[in-house]
């Protein structure tokens, strides 16, 4: 068989069929719109079975912290009567260290069911370790492919402890440079083992994340009587906050205001070898998080059920530094080591609450794991010895790839408020170059584009097109 | 033997276009450990992987290591704890 790039990447789709047993065209209402609740309640679970499915697999059930320390010392920068309670979703106590074990879970016990002897995922991140972790509980065969070091060789510290942790748990770990071809060598990798594609995009993992939101929603009833006000999601490829926000939506608490987080890399290409280890964050960050908000459609499935625009109501930014910050704060003033995802959130909680009134209460969604590689001192010396500039300043002064400024105190921490509207007009944008001939005006385009970006009246949608047009 | 293979995936001149200009000058890599007969840095070998995959490559290590660790003390993050903790109990900042 021909297993050059032009020739792999030809029988993709056939290759994905195999791979997922999921005919996505099943959901096409036509080449632009489909039918996301479809999609999504055609998984065949019910968040009943998925919560069963993940305590069967060390998954879910995590503790929701109340971070009193840090909540006393932010109402000591707040004006009187201001500062809100933060709490933080201890997400590290699920098997394998992360939330997405709630992703994986679901995928294993889908490839289990199905038949497949295995499962094989393309990913940098904690979800490569929950794949494997999930893998090793159904006894089926892994495989993590990984964008790890660049063309020196040189790894990204936090992705080789990820090797590491996947090889923990008996996976088979393909180490890659910097590009996007892992897809090819996904693609590749599927037609030769015939195993799953345990991609993150499908609506299993998506649904797997669900009883994430539906558990802050009972366990904030259960500890403050209410649910929370707000809650604050690190925002990478969608996910997070899509699954999150449809749990909480599920359990009643519909009023909770959605706020995504991410690390503000911009100016880094992420497909750039030389950018490649200037950055001290390996996700949560901008480079995935504005693509994949303003363009979900851009992954390794056909249609990506996690579409965060759908959900979210505010897009907030923190830099390098002030996480840094955070973390340190966490583990001496919580007694909580965790790593650098969660506490992108916590970071950007940690400058809300001190605007928000302190009889309400922000969640943090998430901690992970930490260890070697992942650690502050571990990144900020690899950081350094990338000729990257580490220093105590006013971290408004973080630019990445240059200088990572750590606050000199917790009232410096600040979020860098992002436009929904210009997230919204980007995505027409996208619309527009992938689909130039769409009628709009057509009852099914219309409807979807309304979900997609949680507008109820379509005539900013039409004004937001005409723009595009000038 | 355990032991750690390099292989190119694709040459420079095969990749793909749509990538930045720095990345496009460089081959494609993959890194993968298995086991092996016979091993010698530098030669090429194929190895069975940890799924029982046949990939063959030029060996890089004999018993791959990790070695990333926790770096070195960071000093410009020690000041976090002793400031906020100071604050805390409500002494000076």
């Amino acid at each position: 068989m021909d297993k050059s790039y032009s020739a792999v990447m030809s029988r993709r789709n056939d290759i994905m069929k195999k791979a997922m047993g999921l005919d996505y065209s099943d959901y096409e209402i036509n080449p632009f719109a489909f039918d996301y609740e479809k999609m999504m309640s055609d998984t065949g679970f019910s968040l009943e079975k998925i919560r069963e499915i993940q305590l069967a697999g060390k998954v879910g059930n995590t503790p929701l912290l109340e971070l009193k320390n840090i909540t006393n010392l932010v109402r000591k920068h707040s004006k009187k009567g201001f500062g809100a309670r933060i709490f933080i979703k201890d997400e590290a106590c699920n098997a394998s260290g992360s939330f997405k074990a709630r992703r994986a879970s679901i995928s294993a016990y889908v490839a289990k069911m199905k038949g497949y002897k295995g499962m094989a995922a393309a990913t940098s991140g904690n979800y490569g370790a929950a794949v494997a972790s999930q893998a090793s509980m159904y006894n089926l065969g892994c495989i993590i492919l990984q964008e790890v070091f660049d063309s020196k060789y040189t790894g990204q510290p936090e992705i080789i402890e990820k090797s590491r942790k996947c090889e923990a748990y008996g996976a088979e770990v393909v180490q890659l440079s910097v590009g996007p071809e892992l897809f090819y060598c996904l693609l590749d990798i599927l037609e030769e083992t015939g195993f799953f594609n345990a991609s993150l995009y499908t609506p299993f993992g998506i649904a797997g994340v669900e009883t994430l939101g539906v558990e802050i929603a009972n366990q904030c009833m259960d500890m403050v009587g209410k649910f929370p006000e707000h809650v604050v999601i690190t925002h990478a490829g969608g996910g997070n906050l899509t699954g999150t926000a449809r749990g909480l939506k599920k359990s009643g608490a519909d009023k909770t205001s959605i706020i995504g987080a991410s690390v503000d890399l911009s100016g880094l290409h992420m497909a750039s070898d030389n950018d490649f280890n200037k950055k001290s964050f390996t996700t949560g960050h901008t480079g995935f998080g504005i693509p994949f908000a303003t363009w979900p459609d851009r992954v390794d499935v056909p249609r990506n059920a996690a579409r965060p625009l759908r959900y979210m109501d505010r897009y907030v930014l923190v830099n390098q530094g002030e996480v840094f910050f955070t973390t340190e704060l966490l583990a001496q003033l919580e007694g909580l080591e965790r790593g650098p995802a969660g506490n992108t959130s916590l970071a950007a909680a940690i400058a809300l609450a001190s605007t928000l009134p302190e009889d309400e209460v922000i969640v943090v969604q998430e901690t992970e794991y930490t260890g070697a590689g992942k650690h502050p001192t571990a990144q900020l010396s690899f950081a350094k010895k990338m000729g990257i500039d580490v220093r105590v300043g006013n971290p408004e002064e973080n630019q990445p790839g240059i200088n990572i400024v750590i606050p000199e105190s917790i009232g410096q921490i600040k979020v860098n408020e992002q436009s929904m509207e210009k997230l919204k007009k980007s995505y027409i944008k996208n619309v527009r170059n992938n689909f130039p001939e769409l009628d709009i005006m057509d009852e099914n385009n219309k409807k979807f584009l309304m979900d997609e970006l949680k507008i109820k009246d379509f005539e900013i949608i039409k004004s937001y097109f005409m723009g595009d047009k000038k | 033997m355990w032991v750690q293979i390099e292989k190119v995936v694709l040459k420079a001149s095969q990749r793909t276009s749509k990538i930045p200009e720095d990345t496009l000058k460089c081959d494609y890599v993959m890194r993968i450990n298995g086991y092996a007969d016979n091993a010698e840095i530098g030669k090429q070998t194929e190895i069975t992987t940890l799924t029982g995959r046949k990939v063959s490559g030029r060996v890089v290590e004999v018993n791959p290591k990790f070695r990333h660790d926790f770096g070195e003390p960071v000093e410009e993050l020690m000041h976090v704890g002793r400031v906020c903790r100071k604050e805390l109990a409500g002494g000076e900042q």
